[in-house]
């Protein structure tokens, strides 16, 4: 840690977590499906701005023998599966919907005893 | 990194971000609430391009904010009859603390910690991200590059089968 006047890395490692935190309470407490989504993608994308944040600003990485730019391949496995995720899970939605006529995730008690 | 456009830009796009998530948790609109998600993935991909990941960056604006709530509104527009108010169930409040704790527990171990950080912040690390990546992806993660496209391929599969329309009835 330096001087305040600088952007160090636990700067975007506490945005990450903030908005990670954002979206647990929203996938949490939303009683829309869609808007549960909204928070899981809001949550994947905090993990990737603690990757990129570590690819460019952490040390003792390359000297382990890791390549610099793993973090990015990384963030774009994680683009890659949460894309693939938002459209089976929006599918999931509007097939739910056509059953039951809502997404609302209370009146969704099929499987409660 | 202490260059003062850095810094401002940080700053800027950090509440950008975060009003922006905030926001698709308060907005009383589900509608809203998607264009406030557009609003926090723009700011997170400004905070990519701080940290000098320009294709992630653009990747991020690509997929995030342009296919996926596109997804997200064709989905709310595909359920007109459910309530669109974006309202709260009955675990609001164990929601909001457990994510205030993560929160508040992450901040607190990112600014406790001595990370192990670069010795010349300011150096021109990555001269081109796009290349290198490439090399990457087709080099010592094959497998997951090649994984991950059987995975996208059964999603699209997955996703039409799904939705569509019994041809039976």
């Amino acid at each position: 840690m330096s001087d305040g006047l600088s952007v160090e890395l636990a700067h975007y490692l506490s945005v990450s977590g903030i908005i990670f935190g954002i979206g647990i309470a929203v996938a949490l407490s939303k009683r829309n499906a869609i808007a549960v989504l909204m928070g899981i993608e809001l949550m994947l994308n905090a993990v990737n701005l603690a990757f990129i944040a570590f690819a460019r600003l952490g040390g003792n990485f390359e000297a382990a023998g890791g390549d610099p730019l793993a973090g990015h391949v990384f963030v774009v496995f994680v683009l890659t599966v949460a894309a693939a995720e938002a459209a089976v899970a929006l599918a999931l939605a509007v097939l739910v919907y056509r059953r039951r006529e809502t997404v609302d995730l209370d009146r969704i008690t099929l499987m409660r005893w | 990194m202490e260059s003062p456009g850095i810094i401002a830009a940080f700053w800027l796009l950090s509440a950008v971000t975060v009003g922006g998530a905030l926001a698709v948790f308060l907005s009383r609109n589900l509608i809203h609430a998607v264009v406030f998600l557009v609003l926090s993935f723009l700011g997170m991909a400004g905070l990519f391009l701080t940290l000098s990941a320009d294709f992630i960056a653009v990747a991020q604006i690509l997929i995030y904010a342009g296919a996926v709530s596109i997804l997200m509104v064709f989905a709310v527009m595909l359920t007109p009859m459910s309530a669109r108010d974006n309202s709260n169930s009955l675990y609001v409040v164990p929601g909001v603390l457990l994510g205030a704790i993560v929160a508040a527990g992450v901040a607190f171990i990112a600014v406790d910690v001595e990370w192990p950080v670069l010795a010349d912040l300011d150096a021109d690390r990555f001269p081109t991200t796009v290349s290198a990546i490439g090399d990457l992806v087709l080099g010592r993660y094959l497998l997951a590059f090649e994984v991950a496209s059987v995975l996208l391929l059964a999603a699209l599969i997955g996703a039409i089968m799904l939705v569509r329309e019994d041809e039976a009835a």
